[in-house]
């Protein structure tokens, strides 16, 4: 059964006997826009894992995740080094829709060009050109604009959007979460 | 190609090194000894018209080159199979131990009671060739940076995906070194093993007839031939190699 909702009831995971989510509920809106929050260390990475089944919790459950396709900016780029920026965005999906996610975010000239041959920024970029490449029916982003200046932080915010598919972003900065126009925003502390 | 700088170069180094010979052998003054460039490289020439002096080649080299291909295979499937499953590497790893620390003519006195005398130097540049590449090939397939791979995963990749796209290119580096690597190795260990277990067409007997019959010209040219095939095939190897990274 699909949900409207992410619910996440009583989680608790602990890392070598440190707890980093302690009996954490909430439910997640599948629309629009949601922003976590949280002081550094409160767990939101740890939730995004959760939710995404990386990360077994020690305790509790996680309803409405069954069935979906989550399309993942992780904090890290996350890039084949041997790849180029075109192969690896094509890697879950296909040139084509890579080709138009890398024009989408001006990276239409470094297509053919390694990750040691980027900046930090581009391969942000690339990072996100993967995911939005990619057509999951649930977007995952963790720091998704680190490295990225204010017209491109614009510009990919603008094309996360236009994915028409439920986000949830972490980010500790207001300015990045008012990119995503309204939203609805959860607090981990 | 080379540049003609280059080849300069490797000429001259070639041309100094068959001086000193030469000024040695002079100072030595005794061809049973040691003999000359000059002498030696005239018994190559004359070994290299006898059609038997190729087939010998030919047959060590085939010999020395299947245990070194399926030492490159087995030591694969070993490092797959250690790398996923720690009772597996805990099992294997003492035998792998044993054979990196023996002595390689105790394998081969061993092998000789065990193998016809022309499986011997195969089954030793097998032996050779196993324990290197299995440790550098597990190595780098734990080395592979496990973030990469949930990343394949989360992407949708299926398992053979993620060995092609991940796996394959991350542990290709280690894995073709340590194929130049043992290829010394083998060659090496498989010529010391055709002089011990003596097929009867094969370097190492002619290389121990020389020496029983004390023609150290011939031990010699002989020896200039293994040098040679072991560059030529080192050479094969790293132009092969070269493309495999290309293509990956």
């Amino acid at each position: 059964m699909m949900h409207d909702v992410i619910l996440v009831k009583n989680l608790t995971k602990s890392f070598g006997g440190h707890t980093v989510l302690k009996n954490f509920s909430a439910e997640i809106p599948l629309c629009g826009v949601t922003v976590i929050r949280g002081a550094s260390g409160a767990g939101k990475t740890t939730l995004f894992r959760l939710l995404l089944g990386l990360e077994k919790p020690d305790a509790g459950e996680i309803l409405g995740m069954q069935g979906r396709k989550p399309a993942v900016v992780f904090q890290e780029d996350r890039l084949l080094p041997w790849s180029n920026a075109l192969e690896n965005v094509a890697l879950g999906s296909d040139a084509a829709r890579a080709d138009a996610a890398l024009s989408r975010l001006g990276l239409c000239d470094s297509m053919c060009q390694l990750p040691r041959e980027l900046s930090g920024g581009m391969k942000r970029r690339v990072a996100i050109a993967r995911a939005l490449a990619y057509g999951g029916d649930i977007m995952f982003l963790d720091e998704p604009f680190t490295g990225l200046d204010e017209e491109n932080k614009r510009i990919a915010a603008r094309a996360m959007l236009d994915a028409n598919v439920p986000i949830l972003v972490i980010t500790h900065d207001d300015a990045e979460a008012d990119l995503f126009g309204e939203y609805c925003e959860l607090v981990i502390d | 190609m080379p540049s003609k700088r280059k080849l300069l170069q490797t000429a001259l180094i070639a041309l100094i090194y068959l001086a000193v010979w030469e000024a040695v052998s002079l100072l030595v003054g005794k061809e049973l000894l040691l003999p000359s460039p000059l002498s030696t490289l005239s018994r190559l020439v004359v070994l290299l018209t006898k059609g038997e002096s190729w087939l010998f080649s030919g047959l060590t080299l085939l010999r020395i080159m299947s245990g070194y291909l399926l030492g490159v295979v087995s030591g694969v499937l070993l490092a797959v199979l250690t790398a996923r499953s720690r009772f597996a590497e805990a099992l294997l790893a003492p035998l792998r131990a044993i054979v990196k620390a023996s002595p390689v003519t105790s394998f081969i006195l061993l092998a000789l009671l065990w193998l016809s005398s022309d499986m011997v130097p195969l089954f030793i540049s097998f032996l050779m060739v196993v324990p290197m590449v299995w440790t550098a090939t597990a190595e780098a397939i734990l080395q592979t940076d496990s973030r990469l791979v949930e990343m394949g995963r989360m992407f949708g990749l299926g398992r053979w995906q993620i060995v092609k796209k991940i796996y394959v290119p991350s542990v290709l580096p280690q894995f073709l070194a340590a194929c130049t690597t043992s290829l010394g190795f083998a060659w090496k260990s498989g010529v010391a093993a055709e002089i011990i277990a003596l097929p009867q067409q094969s370097i190492g007997y002619m290389l121990y007839q020389s020496k029983l019959r004390i023609e150290t010209v011939d031990l010699f040219a002989w020896t200039l031939m293994i040098v040679a095939l072991s560059m030529l095939l080192e050479w094969v190897l790293i132009r092969s190699m070269r493309r495999i990274r290309h293509d990956a």
